[in-house]
Parts: C-alpha cells; sequence; structure tokens
C-alpha cells in the first residue's frame, strides 16, 4: 500500500509530536483555549518535579502573561502538545491561566471602540 | 485557577472563514505580523502504517499549518486572528477557534460563492458576529456588494463589503467594519 494519497500539502508531515508529552494527547484539566491567556505564578519548579527544558522555556515567556497560541508559535511545538505541558505547568502550580472566553464572554463596548481606533490608526 | 493582576494583555480573536483559495492567508498578512502555528489531527486508521501495528496503540497524528497573525492595539490589547480551515476534515476545529470569538470575516470569491455557504451557516447559527468580504480577484467579474447579498441571502443588517484581501489599507477596512458590526450587536442586545 502507498502512503495516504488524501494528504495535501497543507497536511505538513506525518511527526509523532507527543514523545514529549510521554504519549498523553489531553491536557490533565480542562481543555486551554487558543487566547487564554498564562501567567507565572512566581513559585519555582522544585528539584525532582522532571520539568523539561521546553517546560522552562514556556515559563520563560509566559513571565509576563502570555496566550497559548503565543506560546506554541514560540516553542515551535504543535498545539496539542503545548497545551499538555502548560497543563502540567498548571497542575504543578507554576502557572495560573485565564480563560477570556469565561471571564467575560463578551468584550465591553469600550475595548471594541479602543480596538477599532487602534485598527484604524495602523 | 490562578488571579491575575490587573495588567495582565487582553486578547482579543477574529476568524478569517471562507473557502480554499479565497484569500484567507493573504488577508492575515497583509494586516498582521504573521506566525508560525501547528495544530494537529489524528489520522484515521486507514491508510495508516504498513507496519503491523498488533499491540500498539495506533494513534498517529499529522501536524497542520494554521493561519495565525497576532495585531498589537497597545501594550496590553491584542487581537490574535485565525484562519479557520477550508476543508471539511477539519470542521472538528470550528467549534474551539470560534469559542470566545469576537466575530469572523467571511471571505466570498464571486466566481465561487456556494463555497462561503458552509461559514455563513455556522456563524448564524452560533450567532457570531460576522461580515462578508467580497475578495475582488483580477479577471473575476465586478458584482456589486447588493447583488452578493441578495445571492446569499444575508439578514439586511449583515455588512457586505468589496475588498482586495492583498491591499493592507483594504484589510483594514475589512476588520474595522467587522468590530463596528460587533459593537453595534452588542449595544443593541444590551438595550
Amino acid at each position: 500500500m502507498s502512503g495516504p494519497q488524501w494528504m495535501d500539502e497543507e497536511a505538513g508531515p506525518v511527526v509523532r509530536p507527543y514523545a514529549l508529552t510521554g504519549g498523553r494527547t489531553r491536557p490533565s484539566g480542562e481543555k486551554l483555549d487558543l487566547i487564554a491567556i498564562v501567567t507565572t505564578t512566581g513559585s519555582r519548579p522544585e528539584g525532582g518535579t522532571g520539568i523539561g527544558p521546553e517546560q522552562r522555556r514556556i515559563l520563560e515567556i509566559a513571565s509576563h502573561g502570555a496566550s497559548v497560541a503565543d506560546i506554541a508559535s514560540d516553542v515551535d511545538l504543535p498545539l496539542g502538545v503545548v497545551r499538555v505541558l502548560i497543563g502540567d505547568l498548571h497542575d504543578l502550580g507554576l502557572v495560573g491561566v485565564r480563560d477570556p472566553g469565561k471571564t467575560a464572554p463578551l468584550p465591553s463596548a469600550r475595548l471594541l471602540r479602543e480596538v477599532i481606533n487602534g485598527l484604524r490608526a495602523l | 485557577m490562578a488571579f491575575a493582576p490587573s495588567e495582565e494583555p487582553v486578547a482579543l480573536k477574529i476568524l478569517v472563514a471562507g473557502g480554499f483559495g479565497v484569500g484567507k492567508t493573504t488577508l492575515v498578512g497583509a494586516i498582521s505580523e504573521i506566525r508560525p502555528l501547528r495544530t494537529e489531527e489524528v489520522l484515521s486508521d486507514r491508510g495508516v502504517g504498513v507496519d503491523d501495528t498488533d499491540g500498539v496503540e495506533a494513534k498517529t497524528t499529522t501536524t497542520v499549518a494554521m493561519d495565525f497573525g497576532r495585531i498589537t492595539i497597545r501594550e496590553g490589547l491584542v487581537v490574535y486572528l485565525f484562519g479557520t480551515p477550508g476543508q471539511e476534515r477539519f470542521w472538528f476545529m470550528w467549534d474551539e477557534l470560534s469559542y470566545g470569538a469576537l466575530g469572523a470575516v467571511v471571505l466570498a470569491d464571486t466566481r465561487r460563492l456556494t463555497d462561503c455557504f458552509p461559514s455563513i451557516d455556522y456563524f448564524e447559527q452560533r450567532g457570531t458576529p460576522f461580515i462578508v468580504a467580497v475578495n475582488c480577484f483580477d479577471g473575476a467579474d465586478r458584482h456589486e456588494a447588493e447583488d452578493v447579498r441578495i445571492a446569499l441571502d444575508l439578514d439586511p443588517d449583515v455588512p457586505v463589503l468589496l475588498c482586495d484581501v492583498r491591499r493592507r489599507a483594504s484589510a483594514k477596512v475589512v476588520l474595522v467594519t467587522l468590530v463596528e458590526h460587533a459593537l453595534k450587536m452588542l449595544t443593541a442586545a444590551q438595550r
């Protein structure tokens, strides 16, 4: 049998991105939204917690707050992998996660006006 | 969950939808700092593996590049653009993408107007504010926005505009139109 014919060029290469997560494909907690903001709590990782270089990099990026999508882009790993890694950091109490869709389902009128003006000024 | 200090960034999400090849990537690139973002999908079992996978959990994934751009409005206020994948096998991503979205731009090509029906249906059903931006391709007949509105059977309050997504100024007008529409819907709902 030849390779899967139905994949187009957008599909990219077949890889095994979950080696970093020990094969887990789902984060331990709730699914993190793409624009949920991840921020370090200030706690330091204890020795022996098994934090890898990718997670250290995530902690660095999230030190001033960063979205899940930005983190995935910065560490250049697929979203699903990054979600598992962030979930682990959350379980360890090293990061907090704020989901804008949950806290305020709709942005305020003031914020939208600010966005309109900001876009016009680009 | 953690409680955030007030200076924590605010993030907003805008979707760019439409059929395959309609100019979503071009629009995102014309207006924002485009960034690489990969997601993955689980491949169905068929087509996977020549090897004997007995006893091995056969979950193979493939990574998919997504259109992803960011516009910094000011420090602490960022608008993210996400292109919704055009092909049917990516429908599973739509709910996630549209969750919490401020609104959506549905890009249309008058030569293949039916391609944007699924997007319009989807946003209408979800109540997500959306506009239709007709990308004017070279060589395509120019249609008036009103003709497109009739052809798509859109509600009268859904903005329809012509654009050229290769031009930054045009892409800007598209986004401003969407956010103004979202604002209008928000204030109407609060009245």
